[in-house]
């Protein structure tokens, strides 16, 4: 059965600061009240549908890659407009958050609340680990969602 | 005067990771074609080497978020033939299971989510969505069971855990399998409306001659194991491979390009085993494929998205039909003790073969690593595809004619950098 809310990281863990969005999510897993329920997810968005299938909140962490400063946060309100519009027609994996989204939205299928949190990459080329600006910004989104999940519950 | 026209697409949406095309026409002429791949080069070979040989399946699993089962099918098999380990019986039935979940995953995204807006005028899935909601919710419940044997047999989802060399960590219940048996009888009357959707889709005329190389196995169609064989008289054992394949670097591209020697470009994927192997499916599945209008021999590669419905039925039948002989097997894996050796596995990933071949030293850990996925393949018959296709269709506009080619590349389903998910985000500032 779904809980109310449901966290998701996505990303890729070896392609360094793609993985920001699943360290997010780790650093997550265990801290947040017993009805939250964390997701790491790697690979294909589509099932996204169905994880947050009955979950009336659902906060996402993805890293970005937009040419701002690196470990620079950036945070959606799905609800607020669709996520910008080049995230689809240029997005390196065919099926990511942002097309999720969408396609949640064109099916009727998106929760109540989405927030989606993006944190800038400095480096994705294939390897393990964290930029030091990116690890930081890690820090910090663990920090803004545990608020905002807290004031939920 | 002959007019130099070029076709440009910095970043291919909708193929997995990232790539680029440039083509460039004189007059009526082709001059050049190039498919861009930014492939991580060899990351993962150079990551394997020193690695104990159990961690081959699971590290290897990291190199494609759509396809894991098959990095981590062909790994198992590979390092087993290094140690002279043989999988049989249940346990071997289970890892065919698991593949069975791959390929509906996998060939249901790409056939709903990423071709059909081609073939249906819309720019991606989501404006597709809108027109065609039906079809697109159709799709995700199909999906859906393919995710779900992966769940059930590989523990979970995306990047499963419970493989493991000589066969699995644990083994599921008969009790276990019996909720996925309901999923998938339900999945199968979507996996036979989806063929017969993707049926009726306009096909450009496009026949060519290919050298289409597939796996073939005295009885199944197939996954895990069997010759190569090709419509043009190859024949070979898996362990024959580098004998008669040669990778190629090519300046614009990270990925290597991979050619049979001394014939080239070669084909790989569901239309190859699909041609080298129409005798090896069920009658039912033979005939939903003659009532899509597919013959037993099929050249228009655009078709390849009826051809992938069409293997998404077999493996809900496949996966139906493992289910109901299933008998738990008394042991999750068979012992695999470390012995040096040299191993090869090739098995069939959703886009086609995918070669590994490992050194394993006497102490267990690896001493190199070769991958070759399915993509590098295919990419001097995309190439091929391109230069032809785009010389019959000058007359387009580029918009038109940009928009075709894509659709070309989509054809082979390409996974491209087989990992990199992260968002390319612009943002307005006003």
């Amino acid at each position: 059965m779904a809980t109310a809310t449901l966290v998701v990281g996505a990303g890729n863990a070896f392609r360094r600061d793609d993985g920001a969005g699943l360290a997010t999510a780790r650093r997550l897993n265990g801290v947040l009240p017993s009805d939250v329920r964390v997701l790491v997810k790697e690979g294909d968005c589509a099932s996204l549908l169905d994880d947050w299938d009955g979950a009336d909140a659902v906060v996402v962490i993805d890293a970005t890659s937009s040419g701002l400063k690196p470990g620079t946060i950036h945070r959606y309100d799905a609800h607020e407009g669709p996520l910008p519009s080049v995230f689809s027609r240029s997005s390196t994996h065919s099926f990511g958050v942002a097309e999720a989204v969408e396609l949640g939205r064109a099916l009727g299928r998106l929760p109540a609340r989405v927030v989606v949190f993006g944190i800038e990459g400095r480096d994705f080329t294939p390897g393990e680990g964290l930029s030091p600006e990116v690890s930081a910004a890690v820090d910090e989104v663990v920090k803004r969602v545990t608020g905002e999940a807290m004031g939920r519950a | 005067m002959s007019k130099t026209r070029t076709i440009k697409v910095d970043y291919l949406a909708r193929v997995e990771g990232e790539g680029a095309l440039y083509v460039r026409v004189k007059g009526d002429r082709v001059e050049e074609v190039r498919l861009q791949i930014f492939e991580p080069p060899r990351f993962f070979e150079a990551f394997l080497r020193g690695r104990g040989f159990e961690e081959a399946p699971d590290i290897t699993a990291r190199i494609c978020g759509i396809c894991p089962v098959a990095y981590q099918m062909s790994a198992v098999h590979a390092v087993e033939d290094a140690l002279g380990v043989r999988v049989e019986g249940a346990l071997r039935e289970l890892r065919r299971l698991l593949y069975c979940g791959e390929w509906i995953e996998s060939h249901t995204l790409h056939v709903a989510m990423l071709h059909a807006p081609d073939f249906l005028g819309y720019e991606d899935a989501i404006r597709m969505a809108k027109d065609h909601p039906k079809d697109v919710q159709r799709a995700l419940d199909l999906k859906k069971a393919g995710n779900e044997i992966v769940r059930v047999i590989g523990g979970r989802e995306i990047h499963p855990v419970n493989v493991r060399v000589g066969g699995f960590y644990r083994v599921p219940t008969r009790a276990e399998l019996a909720p996925l048996a309901d999923t998938l009888e339900r999945a199968r009357t979507h996996a036979l409306e989806t063929v017969r959707w993707v049926a009726t889709f306009d096909m450009p005329d496009f026949e060519q001659d290919y050298e289409f190389v597939a796996l073939r196995h005295p009885s199944e169609y197939p996954f895990n194991e069997g010759r190569l064989v090709s419509n043009k008289g190859l024949d070979i054992a898996i362990r024959d491979y580098d004998e008669q394949f040669v990778e190629e670097h090519v300046a614009h591209s990270n990925a290597l390009h991979s050619v049979l020697k001394g014939r080239g470009a070669y084909f790989v994927g569901p239309m190859a085993r699909y041609n080298l192997n129409f005798d090896r499916l069920p009658a039912q599945v033979q005939q939903a494929a003659r009532d899509a209008n597919l013959s037993p021999v099929c050249r228009n590669p655009f078709q390849s998205i009826v051809i992938r419905a069409v293997e998404v039925l077999y493996a809900v039948d496949e996966a139906l039909r493992i289910i109901a002989a299933y008998e738990r097997p008394e042991h999750a894996a068979v012992c695999a003790a470390a012995a040096e050796g040299t191993g090869v596995g090739c098995t069939e990933a959703p886009r086609g073969i995918l070669f590994h071949r490992y050194r394993v030293h006497a102490d267990g850990t690896i001493g190199d690593a070769k991958i070759v996925p399915p993509t590098s393949q295919n990419q001097k018959a995309i190439e091929n595809d391109l230069q032809r296709f785009v010389e019959r269709h000058l007359q387009l506009s580029n918009e038109e004619l940009t928009w075709k080619c894509e659709q070309a590349v989509r054809n082979y389903d390409p996974c491209i950098s087989c990992a990199t998910h992260f968002l390319k985000l612009q943002l307005d500032h006003e």
